[in-house]
């Protein structure tokens, strides 16, 4: 746009051409390095609904208990019940639509891929990163099997994982991923969505 | 780290709440009392305040481990009742890090990584970002749930003693100095496709959260500058994502990666924590903008007035929604109301100072303002942000719940009794 401005005779011909001589973002020189591929990797640690970043490994509810009592268990306690430290892992299956519900991670968690991508970040504390993918897919296992969500031998690994529906995934509005943001479509307004 | 200090806290401020009666002025609740730490530093080589002056954040961090009986980290809340003018000060810009202490980073070797579907990822230094063109905005940042009557913190919020510092201690504005988040966008390209981005801090657990990709770019901005300096370690330092008027949580600090992406990622935040009850038990989730909402900052609760006669009545008023239009403030609860005037500068989302001139009686008043945001939305009464809900007082009356309703902005009432003290008068 800015070409035909400053040269409008020219502007048919040197359409193509201003394009590449006048590029929409400048050019800030060699700011920034290219990253390598294992840099990446070993960075991208987010993980979305489709589990499209899910590293190998695998395991099941089984590895998962012993790896649960050795890890998790001080804080979330024995059985998942939770604790003063942490919030309750396993039960607490309640209705939400009463006025006071009780959130647990069986009775609203929208994705299960959550709990693996929480554990891989955030747990446990002051020891993050030291489980295993391998780790991770087995306490998900666990806690996944303890809430029957899944039976007690399934193999949860990258591919099953994404799979597994949460009792809750319906619960929130909009229900849609592709609708969520566009906030005027949805009729929000003034701090609040409908 | 804290409880004991928190304790303390709330001891100094139950004491000064007491002893701060004073004829002829608004004495706060946080009080004016002697501050045992003498100034230590050399002021002129960097300036610290008179230790005359007091007021701090108070809240709790007791996170891991929690001690019994002390509140988790619902936040530090920023002392309002004292506020000057629309800048927070650094150090009392509130905070809240879900439990996590501040990393320690050198920025030497911070590292900005934005990858994913864009044509040429990057890693920056922080040197490399302050190189590109800065920018310098004023924005508020405030919590989804600051001033919420109902959830975990309701009961400090609605109880007759609370300061402005319980009630609305969440917000706070700055001057924030950094690069837009477009202008890195542009550099890496990002791919047809991509939709949202997902920010990731470097602190213990890694916050992260997803950002439709409209809003990254429109105006949010990677920063490095607070109020003409580096940014605090409790606000991010070296380098943090402000997305203005969105929802706190969004302003992932200690900013570390940006990754382009298709979808909403749902992290543990944005899709456990953060999504507002419904009575029928759906969730809004990612409500995202706050809404036009004001507080008065002076008289507020535990103040005192003095003397009959001439007051300011002086507040904050802000929308997530753009620029503040117009503030009414009304002395009879909302019966009549009548224009506050406006302190320049009025920025979109951003804190504006409003004031009216009021001569005080002698008897009972309440005390209410009204915000109106440039797109015509109006802060709602709390009747109004009932009936939209679908509850009614009662509600407010439940035990905490760990459910509750964010984005909280009806206006707030303080009392003003014959006796010149001041209270909340929310329910």
């Amino acid at each position: 746009m800015r070409c035909f401005r400053f040269w409008p005779a020219l502007a048919v011909i040197s359409l193509a051409a201003c394009t590449t001589a006048f590029p929409q973002a400048p050019n800030y020189g060699n700011l920034g390095r290219t990253p390598s591929k294992e840099e990446i990797q070993a960075w991208n640690q987010a993980i979305g609904p489709q589990g499209k970043e899910l590293p190998p490994g695998s395991g099941t509810a089984k590895q998962g208990q012993e790896i649960f009592a050795n890890k998790c268990a001080a804080c979330h306690g024995p059985a998942g019940e939770g604790s003063q430290l942490a919030p309750r892992l396993v039960g607490g299956r309640g209705a939400l639509n009463i006025p006071t519900p009780s959130r647990t991670l069986a009775n609203y968690w929208p994705f299960a891929t959550t709990i693996w991508d929480y554990i891989n970040r955030a747990m446990p504390p002051k020891q993050e990163g030291s489980l295993s993918a391998s780790d991770i897919y087995a306490l998900t296992a666990f806690i996944l099997y303890r809430n029957d969500i899944i039976p007690e031998g399934q193999v949860i690994d990258a591919t099953s994982l994404p799979k597994v529906k949460m009792p809750n995934r319906d619960g929130f509005i909009p229900q849609r991923l592709e609708d969520i943001h566009d906030l005027r479509a949805r009729g929000c307004g003034a701090g609040h969505c409908p | 780290m804290s409880s004991k200090r928190s304790l303390r806290r709330q001891f100094l401020k139950n004491g000064a709440a007491l002893a701060g009666f004073a004829a002829g002025a608004i004495s706060s609740p946080a009080g004016k009392l002697f501050a045992a730490d003498a100034p230590s530093a050399d002021l002129h080589a960097y300036g610290q305040r008179s230790h005359f002056e007091n007021d701090v954040r108070i809240g709790s961090l007791a996170m891991w481990p929690i001690v019994p009986g002390a509140r988790r980290d619902y936040g530090f809340r920023s002392p309002l009742q004292d506020s000057m003018g629309i800048i927070t000060p650094a150090p009392l810009h509130f905070i809240i890090s879900h439990g996590h202490e501040p990393p320690d980073i050198d920025p030497r070797e911070h590292r900005l990584m934005i990858h994913g579907m864009v044509d040429r990822p990057l890693i920056f230094t922080l040197d490399e970002i302050k190189r590109l063109p800065a920018v310098s905005r004023l924005h508020f940042l405030e919590c989804h749930g600051n001033s919420a009557a109902a959830g975990p913190t309701g009961e400090p919020r609605k109880a007759l003693a609370a300061t402005v510092q319980d009630t609305h201690g969440l917000t706070s504005c700055s001057v924030w100095t950094g690069v837009p988040l477009a202008l890195l966008l542009g550099q890496v390209g990002v791919q047809k496709g991509a939709n949202w981005i997902v920010a990731e801090g470097s602190e213990t657990g890694k916050h992260s959260k997803s950002i439709p990709l409209e809003k990254a770019l429109d105006d949010c901005l990677v920063v490095y500058g607070q109020n003409g300096e580096a940014l605090r370690p409790e606000q991010g330092y070296p380098l943090r994502l402000l997305v203005p008027g969105w929802q706190g949580i969004n302003n992932v600090k200690w900013l570390r990666r940006i990754y382009v992406v298709d979808q909403p990622y749902m992290a543990m935040m944005e899709s456990t924590k953060y999504p507002s009850a419904r009575l029928d038990g759906k969730s809004r989730w990612f409500e995202s903008e706050m809404g036009p909402k004001s507080v008065i900052t002076r008289p507020s609760g535990g103040q005192q007035l003095g003397a009959r006669g001439f007051y300011e009545i002086t507040g904050l008023a802000w929308s997530g929604g753009g620029a503040v239009r117009r503030v009414e403030v009304s002395a009879d609860g909302g019966r009549t109301w009548k224009d506050a005037q406006l302190q320049q500068p009025i920025a979109p989302k951003a804190h504006t100072r409003f004031g009216l001139a009021w001569t005080w009686n002698g008897e009972e008043a309440v005390l209410e303002s009204r915000c109106t945001d440039d797109q015509g939305h109006v802060q709602p009464t709390l009747a109004g942000l009932n009936k939209f809900w679908g509850i009614d007082a009662d509600y407010y009356r439940l035990p905490p719940a760990t459910a509750d309703m964010g984005n909280f902005n009806a206006i707030q009432p303080w009392r003003v009794s014959r006796d010149g003290s001041v209270s909340n008068a929310l329910l």
